[in-house]
């Protein structure tokens, strides 16, 4: 495999993609935890849902 | 199990949790195939060389910028007309993702332009139309964010991104009129003669990969935004009820 | 006719002590004014980009006062009789647009012969820049009353509006100067972009209404 004359171009190109696709991961899997967290959390402290309603 | 299924929030949490192990390992699996395809299988291009390369990311992300789009306006109707919360948590969900989609493909885009037209920017109508979308996007994510109650957030953005819809062919039109008023010369144009299947099939693999990643993605956020919004109603509940009891 | 009623009523907060009907144009000519400062004073670089400038000037101005359409009605309360009138409220978006863009946006095809002369434009540029701004003044405001219905129904939304609505302003512009420039610069007949601003600014008077409308209705809810 040779990229020829303008492989900083590629790898810069590949490089950005994974560094977006992997900030959103990041994102989701850190905001998932978050929220989990803060749900058995309100849960712990006897909050509870009125039936099956969302707002 | 039945679409109306999918309709309640808490069967669709408990469906995500199923279905997302087979979505991740699918989606790396399919990346892992078209980066084999992309690296040692597809030909350089005769004209372009290596740099072709680019073109695997950048087309995909291209075309996930409009899809996203498409989306969004599919739970924009559902949301106006269903009053669907679960289109609205849909809907909110997409446009971050859509948003970072379409800043890859301008960025690649322009990583593509570089050594191709000789600067990283050049007002071509594609990258041009491209970037009004990324601003439209930004704009849907600033409203998510200014607007503190979420239903009237979802329908605010639901009718701007249905408003956007109507716009970007007018956009797209006008763009392209525009740039072949001011083309300049040396302009490298891609759609000059019919892909090889060489290109091709490593292409569509990406694209499916990249979309794929994006249904993960989605469905990953959705579930966050669900479960935000259920501590949300939590707390509202428990500021009530700490207010009835310190009043009686 | 409660809408001729509405139009002059809007037409005389406009005009009144406090109305926003001199904001536009005032905002206008200072930027206008500015734009020399920074390109320096080369009249025939001024000249070339002149129409252009204008445009500009104008898509600007024109949504400066925008935020106002609808949020001063819902903070006295007169959006809530409109919304539960039997009058269509289509119509009175139509109506409201069409107040705005006689204060705003006429008095902005007014003032542009006036600064185009500063900018060294030639009596014929000026007149063509003057058709154009009049043809394509009302499809700002009738993309922009999408907006201001946003605004007036999300609190602290006047901010967002001059983000959310100026992509959509780009065709508009586009033909805009196109059609200006026809005169100058082009080898392009002024016809063709004349006829599609002409365009736009119709279908923009179909969208623009039934989304404000909408948005008012879903905000009021």
């Amino acid at each position: 495999m040779n990229l020829g004359q303008h492989a900083s171009f590629i790898v810069a190109a590949y490089v950005i993609a994974i560094a977006v696709v992997g900030a959103l991961v990041i994102w989701v899997i850190a905001d998932s935890r978050t929220q989990k967290r803060m749900l058995a959390d309100l849960e712990s402290r006897g909050a509870r849902r009125a039936g099956e309603r969302e707002p | 199990m039945a679409l109306i299924d999918l309709a309640n929030p808490t069967r669709f949490l408990t469906l995500a949790t199923r279905v997302l192990p087979w979505l991740v390992g699918l989606t790396l699996a399919l990346f892992a195939v078209g980066l084999y395809l992309t690296f040692f299988v597809a030909p350089d291009d005769y004209q372009q060389g290596a740099v072709v390369k680019i073109m695997f990311i950048h087309v995909p992300n291209a075309w996930l910028s409009m899809f996203v789009w498409g989306v969004m306006c599919v739970a924009a109707l559902g949301t106006l007309v269903w009053r669907h919360p679960l289109a609205d948590v849909a809907a909110k969900a997409a446009a971050p993702i859509g948003a970072a989609f379409t800043f890859l493909a301008l960025a690649t885009g322009s990583l593509w332009g570089r050594p191709m037209w000789g600067t990283y920017w050049v007002w071509d109508a594609r990258l041009t139309s491209v970037l009004v979308l990324f601003l439209m996007y930004l704009g849907i994510i600033a409203l998510w964010r200014t607007v503190e109650d979420p239903s009237r957030a979802a329908r605010a953005a639901a009718i701007l991104t249905l408003v956007g819809a109507i716009n970007i062919p007018i956009i797209k039109f006008s763009v392209d009129w525009w740039n072949t008023l001011h083309q300049p010369a040396s302009v490298f144009r891609a759609g000059g003669s019919a892909i090889d299947k060489s290109i091709l099939v490593p292409l569509l693999v990406m694209a499916v990969a990249f979309t794929l990643l994006f249904l993960t993605l989605h469905v990953a956020a959705m579930r966050n935004e669900i479960l935000r919004r259920r501590i949300r109603t939590l707390r509202l509940l428990q500021a009530r009820m700490t207010n009835a009891g310190a009043r009686a | 006719m409660p809408l001729r009623a509405l139009l002059i009523r809007d037409i005389r907060i406009a005009l009144r002590i406090g109305g926003g009907a001199l904001t536009g144009v005032l905002f206008f000519l200072a930027v206008v004014t500015l734009i020399p400062f920074a390109l320096g004073p080369d009249l025939a670089l001024l000249r070339r980009i002149g129409p252009a400038i204008l445009w500009l000037g104008a898509l600007l101005a024109s949504l400066l006062t925008l935020d106002r359409l609808f949020a001063d009605d819902q903070a006295d309360g007169s959006l809530d009789l409109l919304l539960t009138g039997r009058t269509p409220l289509e119509l009175v978006v139509v109506t409201k647009a069409f107040a705005h863009w006689l204060t705003t946006g006429l008095p902005l095809v007014i003032a542009a012969p006036v600064l185009g002369i500063m900018l060294n434009l030639e009596p014929d540029a000026l007149v063509i820049v003057m058709l154009t701004l009049l043809a394509g003044t009302p499809a700002l405001t009738f993309i922009g009353v999408i907006g201001a219905a946003l605004a007036a129904t999300l609190r602290r939304g006047g901010l967002l509006l001059p983000i959310l609505i100026l992509p959509l302003t780009v065709p508009v512009l586009i033909f805009g100067v196109s059609a200006a420039n026809a005169t100058l610069t082009g080898p392009m007949p002024f016809g063709t972009p004349f006829a599609i601003l002409c365009a736009l600014t119709l279908f923009s008077m179909v969208i623009g209404p039934f989304a404000a409308a909408t948005t008012l209705r879903q905000g009021a809810e």
